[in-house]
């Protein structure tokens, strides 16, 4: 039981090892944050597989089963084109997915320059970036997204992520803006600069990292909010083109047959994308949980 | 014999860490009679704090009593219900917190927090608001009415403590808990709070538990003395007897340890404690101390030692009390290992030169003037402490010569003899790598996401310009050297006690061979054991590398023991400069000599304390002559008071090497402090 430097060292490697298998077994032993990843999970690989294992092929129009309610061939039955719905809920994820995600990455990426270069430098610089964003934050998304869309070209699926990337912007700047603040004034950042390190080698490599927990807790949040924000426009007929498979599209085509008592095209798709917006707020829990912020 | 206000009787806590109890306090006995003041000292981790929370039954969640108990005037505390526990802290019991401003609701008014505790007690609002003003006018708050209407952050540190202390004792309470209440505080500010902790406590009788790491606090305030090592007490007497006489091995260590006046690093190198403290609840067959004893044997190691009594009223719990008086010193070796590839050339004359240097920050739309014409130089191989209370622009000085922050343009530095631009940006990777700094907090200094190898090897890369290869070889030698243990290059900061995170620091300092080393405190987020030996490495380089130092501390006994020569600086200003037995020894100038006076001495010997009235002015408005006359103890039947508040005193040399700002005499200084 002496003390030596080894024995402080392999404790507390094994303590460094211990920490992250409890944050492990902490995310684990979280019942709501593994229901969320298995979800998302779920819904991934459809968008990655789901093409070729569907039943049915997505644009086979059978016109012998219009409307047909489910049942043991069309399980969530077909809608008004004779199109099996299950096959296109299940090919509908991958466009939604890869939106929403790239529209998040981009927002997450600009929000956290932007973030990063505001918090360290302070100053007017500062001052008017964080006035021009909260005024862009001042109007609601939907608008400025369906003003834009309107604007410039109906269905572009590209213009849809900016868009939303740029309204995400705002709010993850100040996250990380917040954050950057309070970390520029630890001693390492000057200490960086006594070894006359550059300063996007200190924003990125020296603060970056130690920002880290509350940029992925935002990503999970704003992630949720893209794949709202992508089958409201989809929806309401902006941003991805006609026809093709995708949850928004499919209830915004349907709605009107409900009164007619065809619930299964609009139900299904509308579950759909309750379930993914759920899964990825219940693993935002589960994160904030883990890194205590 | 009465009853005690507080008994603890083989207390026993844990605290649970994933899932497994870990002993930390072993079996504690203490007792506290009414009007008594019982110190408990020790290093972090040893449970100071744990123990002071446990005499009010105030554990954290994970924290519990396994055995033993708590007795409050005879009455079990650990058997009462939580709202029996509740009613005691709300009554009779009091606590004082080390941050005082943390201890303070910020967003209450302070007059209405001290209020607050006198509704609680049932008094009316009206009532309460009376009793307030009385209460903080016992504690001697200056302009007591505009106090109460003031908010927290509004108040200076030693305020703020008042405040506390006027609510910790607005109940008359029968045992006053405090918690390192003057560890934050300026010197000055605390041996004011410590006055008047000993005058409330000669008026109320209370009795006091009081934590604190600082010998000499202890020994200023405390009847009676605990030493805690590891959780148990291994040591109790009267504090005189502790200090002076002190028979178990820990406690002789721990003094040994300390820098007091006599010694400096010119002739004496400071005695260490071998090893480090254990970690939380490890089991123990033997003497908790072990380990780290220079005196253990056998015996030592498998039998645990009783208390047993040592002298009228003192007992250690040590196997080898005879001995330990007398113990081997501890002396570690120089540090070896720090070759230096480009050995620079040691220039001729100062170092560093700079004059006129002078920092105006804009405050709400005023121009504050933190640092106020400043010249001084330092020569190769030479340590120039600054001193000075909090806000008296030492780091701010610091912060201009590395170009941190960078200085007014009439300022003008210069290193061995070449000019040095004002902004970091503007120097070259020569100049920048020849200042550097060790931080006060290596937590903060160090990037927690990086590896020990990382940070070291990355300002070698920086500062000298060796390919990467090149430059984590050389960061291993610098750690090695620094005695960072190979098996730990990889570590991150996190993973290292405070005093090898400092270890680090200094590595990265010394990366890119530098002349001249700012010392920011670099000691006082550590122990007193480890200060030692980072105090002992710090000699060793500038001993191998003429590296010159500038050493920032509040800490007047590290600054004498490592300086060669002192500024002492108040709102800006160079009050004296001189040689570091000069300074201290005096004659010296009236601020400094209040400095010096009001550092509680270890060994009991007691100067007359000179008081500094009131608080620091603020530097927006410094007082016009002399910056010191509102609150110079010398001023008043000087014969040059007519000077003093009118003419700001120019800093003169008044002995060769000894440099003065003060209208007095020296001649006439030396007969005044004489007396």
């Amino acid at each position: 039981m002496n003390t030596t430097s080894t024995e402080i060292s392999d404790k507390s490697n094994a303590e460094r090892l211990q920490i992250r298998k409890e944050r492990l077994a902490l995310l684990r032993g979280n019942k709501a944050f593994i229901f969320g990843v298995t979800i998302l999970g779920f819904w991934v690989l459809c968008a990655i597989f789901g093409k070729f294992v569907t039943p049915f092929k997505i644009d086979d129009q059978n016109y012998e089963f219009v409307s047909v309610a489910p049942n043991g061939t069309y399980w969530f039955g077909t809608d008004p084109n004779g199109q099996d719905v299950f096959s296109r809920v299940i090919v509908g994820s991958r466009l939604i997915l890869v939106m929403s995600f790239a529209a998040t990455i981009i927002g997450t990426v600009a929000g956290t320059s932007l973030g990063l270069i505001t918090g360290y430098f302070k100053g007017w610089f500062d001052t008017i970036v964080m006035r021009l964003l909260e005024a862009i934050s001042a109007i609601p998304a939907i608008i400025i997204a369906l003003l834009a869309i309107a604007a410039i070209d109906g269905q572009s699926p590209v213009l849809t992520v900016l868009i939303i990337a740029f309204v995400f912007t705002p709010n993850i700047a100040r996250t990380v803006r917040a954050a950057v603040l309070a970390e520029a004034e630890y001693e390492y950042v000057a200490a960086a600069r006594l070894r006359t390190e550059r300063t996007p080698h200190i924003l990125f490599k020296e603060i970056l990292p130690n920002v880290m927990p509350p940029i992925i807790v935002e990503f999970t949040v704003r992630l949720g909010y893209a794949i709202f924000a992508i089958a409201t426009l989809s929806f309401l007929g902006a941003g991805v083109e006609y026809g093709s498979p995708n949850w928004g599209t499919q209830i915004s085509e349907n709605w009107a047959l409900i009164f007619n008592n065809q619930w299964w095209p609009t139900a299904f798709p509308a579950i759909a994308i309750a379930s993914l917006a759920v899964s990825v707020n219940l693993i935002s829990d589960g994160l904030l949980e883990v890194f205590e912020i | 014999m009465s009853t005690p206000t507080l008994e603890l009787r083989n207390l026993e806590v844990a605290y649970t860490v994933r899932g497994i109890d870990r002993e930390v306090l072993r079996s504690i006995s203490l007792s506290i009679e009414p009007g008594e003041a019982y110190g408990l000292v020790g290093e972090s981790g040893c449970g100071k704090s744990t123990a002071a929370y446990a005499a009010m039954r105030y554990l954290p969640r994970n924290g519990k009593i396994t055995g033993g108990s708590i007795l409050f005037e005879g009455r079990d505390m650990v058997t009462m219900s939580d709202g029996e526990v509740g009613e005691l802290r709300n009554s009779v019991i009091s606590m004082v917190y080390q941050n005082p401003v943390s201890a303070l609701n910020p967003t209450i008014r302070v007059g209405d927090q001290v209020a607050e505790v006198f509704e609680l007690a049932g008094k009316s609002k009206a009532e309460a608001g009376m009793l307030a003003l009385q209460a903080l006018v016992r504690v001697k708050i200056a302009d007591p009415e505009k106090v109460m209407r003031r908010y927290a952050h509004q108040l200076s540190g030693g305020m703020a403590q008042r405040v506390v202390i006027a609510m910790a004792l607005a109940s008359n309470p029968r045992l006053l808990v405090m918690d390192e209440p003057t560890t934050g505080l300026d010197a000055t500010v605390e041996a004011e709070v410590l006055d008047l902790v000993r005058e409330l406590r000669r008026e109320t009788g209370t009795a006091v538990l009081f934590i604190s790491h600082n010998l000499g606090v202890i020994r200023h305030m405390c009847d009676r003395v605990g030493v805690l090592y590891a959780g148990a007490l291994v040591e109790q007497g009267t504090t005189a007897e502790i200090l002076s006489n002190p028979q178990h091995p820990y406690t002789v260590g721990l003094l040994r340890c300390i820098p007091r006046g006599g010694l400096h690093k010119n002739t004496d190198r400071l005695e260490t404690i071998p090893g480090s403290p254990p970690s939380l609840g490890l089991h123990f067959d033997g003497c908790v101390f072990a380990t780290r004893c220079t005196l253990a044997d056998d015996r030592c190691r498998t039998e645990k030692p009783e208390m047993v009594a040592v002298g009228p009223s003192h007992v250690a719990r040590c196997f080898h009390h005879d001995k330990a008086p007398s113990m081997p010193r501890n002396i570690e070796g120089a540090s070896q290992g720090l070759s230096n590839p480009s050995k620079r050339v040691v220039p001729e004359g100062d170092l560093l030169n700079i004059t006129h240097l002078s920092k105006i920050f804009a405050q709400d739309g005023n121009k504050v003037q933190v640092v106020n014409d400043v010249s001084l130089f330092v020569g190769p191989g030479e340590t120039l402490g600054l001193v000075g209370e909090s806000g008296s622009g030492k780091t701010t000085i610091a912060k201009m010569i590395l170009g941190l922050t960078s200085a007014e343009s009439t300022s003008v530095m210069s290193l061995s003899g070449k000019m040095l631009a004002r902004t970091l940006n503007k120097r070259s990777v020569a100049d920048v790598g020849a200042l550097q700094i060790v931080f006060q907090n290596p937590d903060q200094a160090l990037n927690r996401r990086h590896s020990v190898t990382r940070i070291v090897s990355r300002a070698v890369e920086r500062l000298s310009g060796f390919s990467r290869t090149n430059s984590d070889n050389r960061a291993h030698e610098l750690l090695s050297g620094m005695r960072v243990d190979a098996s730990l290059h990889n570590a991150r900061p996190a993973q290292l006690s405070g005093g090898l995170k400092q270890r680090v620091a200094i590595s990265r300092a010394f990366a890119g061979s530098p002349n001249l080393v700012v010392c920011d405190e670099p000691t006082s987020a550590l122990d007193v054991s480890v200060q030692a030996t980072i105090l002992n490495l710090l000699v060793d380089l500038q001993k191998q590398d003429d590296t010159s130092y500038l050493f920032i501390s509040h800490d007047l006994g590290v600054v004498r023991y490592i300086s060669d020569r002192i500024a002492v600086l108040y709102l800006g200003r160079v009050m004296e400069l001189g040689n570091a037995e000069t300074v201290f020894n005096g004659p010296h100038h009236p601020y400094t000599e209040a400095l010096v006076s009001s550092v509680p001495a270890i060994d009991g010997s007691q100067r007359v304390r000179i008081r500094l009235e009131g608080d620091v002015p603020s530097p927006a408005n410094p007082p016009t002559g002399c910056v010191l006359n509102p609150r110079c103890p010398r001023m008043a039947g000087s014969g040059v008071e007519g000077l003093c508040t009118t003419v700001e005193p120019e800093l003169k040399e008044v002995e060769p090497g000894h440099f003065m700002r003060c209208h007095i005499p020296l001649d006439q200084l030396r007969v005044t402090q004489q007396k």
